[in-house]
């Protein structure tokens, strides 16, 4: 069992986000980090290759400017491997163009029965990524997966639903997208944070893997205005003496709530 | 460029269309008269208020038997507009099947796409689509450049469902192609998770509850205080990651959005995911114990307290009312 987990790095989520002036992109120039939604995913991957018994796990991440960091995250976690993608060229990329990237880079990463993605990233949230490398590859997928088992080559998942989940079967190579809370992600062991140190992270640009890079030009897309969102005002706000819960209900009343 | 024509991804849910899709139909004819419902399943019991709502016509690629939406309703689509009908703009909901349609579609049809969005106009810029991010402190708005069809999703309650009093539309036949190995995912079954009580995004009061409660097991008094609210409870997702409660459960960002008369927040802090769900709530109390929680900054009224007190006392009043 080969799977490949696409992950992303991100401005840490603790550090308030800010726009660059001229390009409106979100500003990615400090230190990243493993986005805290793919310790899902890897963890995932760890459990399904551990009950198949043989495999590897391997990452694929895709930044502009060479950063690892975050990918080291998901080495200590027990990923023997990665696969960055970085360019200069790519920066400004829509979700189509860094899906098809990342949809060559692990087309030459070789065969994998599965990759894994989280739902969406935690800073730019678009959401279509995983789907979109699916169709790229031509492969089926199940998103949203929270519970994932696979056995005699085939994947049965739990996707969540408007109304509740859905039970899915799926046959291998596949890819799913998996949500927050699905398993629980382990903490890097301070063996696994030297050894990640040590495990290889195999470089590529667009044009090695034979992307036109589209970045800004090729986006589709533009921003035309960033403005400022009418705030909401603060009301009032008491101490609880003891009494707050009368102070809720005459404010319900007010309300005709109740 | 001037729309023509939209689309709109059209669900239904217990033989009628949700409430997005009636939100994006009546957004949809905002923007010109040419307005197709595509439906991915039967359309028959559903084409009336579709076009009640301003649909002209509805495509329906009828039943999916088990077929997962995503690459089922795309490659209907994507062979609709190959044989000629080519809209200007295809509007989305942001949830499971409009994102996984979307998505497969941009690929088959080599184009960008907008998500998250909660406006869409036809300007000097073109075809411009508006996004709140930061938590909504700020709105970005972004202009496609390139040919459309231009694919486009929006949040949930980003428009108000208004009734034209259109009449029926008819329904044409969108079968969906041979799909090979993009449809051999199968849904085997499906489960609902029945919740007594309002639907979370539709309920008049919600009450939501963080990790301020402490331990799963707290979350009754959120269930007992909703109940006696008649009101529907929500969670922060610190708590459903957790998994005290159900995903269904989530208000935020990568939850359910919702915009009741009154939301109550208990131990949520707010985080710049759980707000983005609540902000736009008419009246907003919020209870906890750290005076600095972000949360007191949207509150219309804040209550700088423990849970555990405040919301046993606020029960037991209101029982005692009756």
């Amino acid at each position: 069992m080969n799977i490949v987990v696409c992950v992303k790095q991100i401005p840490d989520p603790a550090t308030p986000g800010a726009l660059d002036g001229s390009t409106h992109a979100l500003k990615r120039d400090g230190k990243l980090i493993l986005d805290e939604s793919d310790g899902y995913g890897v963890e995932m991957a760890l459990q399904l290759v551990t009950t198949a018994g043989s495999g590897e796990v391997s990452i694929v991440s895709m930044a502009p400017n060479g950063e690892m960091s975050g990918m080291r995250t998901a080495l200590a976690m027990g990923a023997a491997k990665g696969v960055l993608v970085s360019d200069p060229a790519l920066a400004g990329s829509d979700a189509l163009t860094t899906a098809k990237v990342l949809a060559a880079a692990i087309q030459k990463m070789g065969a994998a029965d599965l990759i894994i993605a989280a739902t969406e990233s935690s800073d730019g949230y678009t959401g279509t990524v995983p789907e979109q490398i699916a169709e790229v590859l031509g492969l089926p997928s199940v998103t949203f997966a929270k519970k994932v088992e696979i056995s005699n080559g085939v994947l049965k998942a739990d996707r969540q639903s408007e109304a509740g989940y859905d039970e899915v079967e799926c046959p291998l190579p596949a890819l799913i997208s998996v949500t927050a809370g699905v398993v629980e992600p382990r903490y890097p062991s301070f063996k696994g944070i030297m050894a990640a140190k040590a495990k290889p992270i195999e470089t590529f640009t667009a044009s090695d893997l034979g992307v036109s890079p589209a970045g800004w030009a090729g986006a589709g897309q533009k921003i035309v205005s960033v403005v400022q969102a009418e705030a909401r005002q603060a009301g009032e706000v008491i101490e609880d003496d003891g009494t707050a819960f009368n102070k809720i209900v005459s404010f319900l009343e007010n309300l005709k709530v109740i | 460029m001037a729309i023509n024509s939209v689309w709109v991804f059209s669900q239904a849910a217990g033989g009628a269309p949700t409430t997005g899709t009636l939100e994006l139909l009546t957004k949809a004819r905002s923007l010109t008269s040419n307005v197709v419902a595509f439906v991915g399943g039967d359309a028959s019991a559903i084409a009336g208020v579709l076009g009640e709502y301003g649909a002209t016509k509805v495509y329906a690629t009828g039943d999916l038997a088990g077929k997962l939406p995503g690459p089922a309703v795309s490659a209907a689509m994507k062979a609709i507009i190959d044989g000629g009908d080519s809209p200007s703009v295809i509007l989305f909901p942001q949830n499971y099947e409009g994102r996984d349609t979307m998505s497969r579609l941009s690929v088959k049809l080599n184009r960008t796409v907008l998500t998250n969005n909660i406006d869409i106009a036809d300007s000097a810029d073109g075809v411009v689509a508006t996004t709140p991010i930061f938590g909504g402190n700020s709105l970005v708005t972004a202009a496609f450049t390139g040919e459309g069809p231009h694919l486009v999703s929006f949040r949930p309650k980003s428009f108000a469902a208004e009734s034209a009093s259109g009449a029926a539309a008819a329904v044409v036949a969108a079968p969906v192609p041979e799909l090979g190995s993009t449809g051999t995912a199968k849904v085997l079954a499906v489960h609902l998770e029945e919740s007594s009580g309002p639907k979370l995004d539709e309920a008049a009061v919600v009450v939501s509850g963080g990790r301020g409660l402490g331990e799963a097991s707290s979350y009754s008094l959120v269930e007992d205080l909703a109940k006696l609210l008649k009101g529907a409870p929500g969670a922060s997702r610190a708590i459903v990651d957790a998994g005290w409660v159900p995903y269904s459960y989530q208000v935020g960002q990568t939850g359910k959005v919702v915009k009741p008369a009154v939301y109550i927040a208990a131990g949520i802090s707010g985080a710049t995911q759980h707000m983005v769900g609540m902000k736009g709530s008419k009246t907003i109390i919020a209870i906890n114990k750290d005076k600095e929680a972000p949360i007191f900054g949207v509150a219309d009224l804040g209550i700088v307290g423990d849970v555990h007190k405040v919301l046993p006392q606020l029960i037991e009043l209101l029982k005692s009312r009756g």
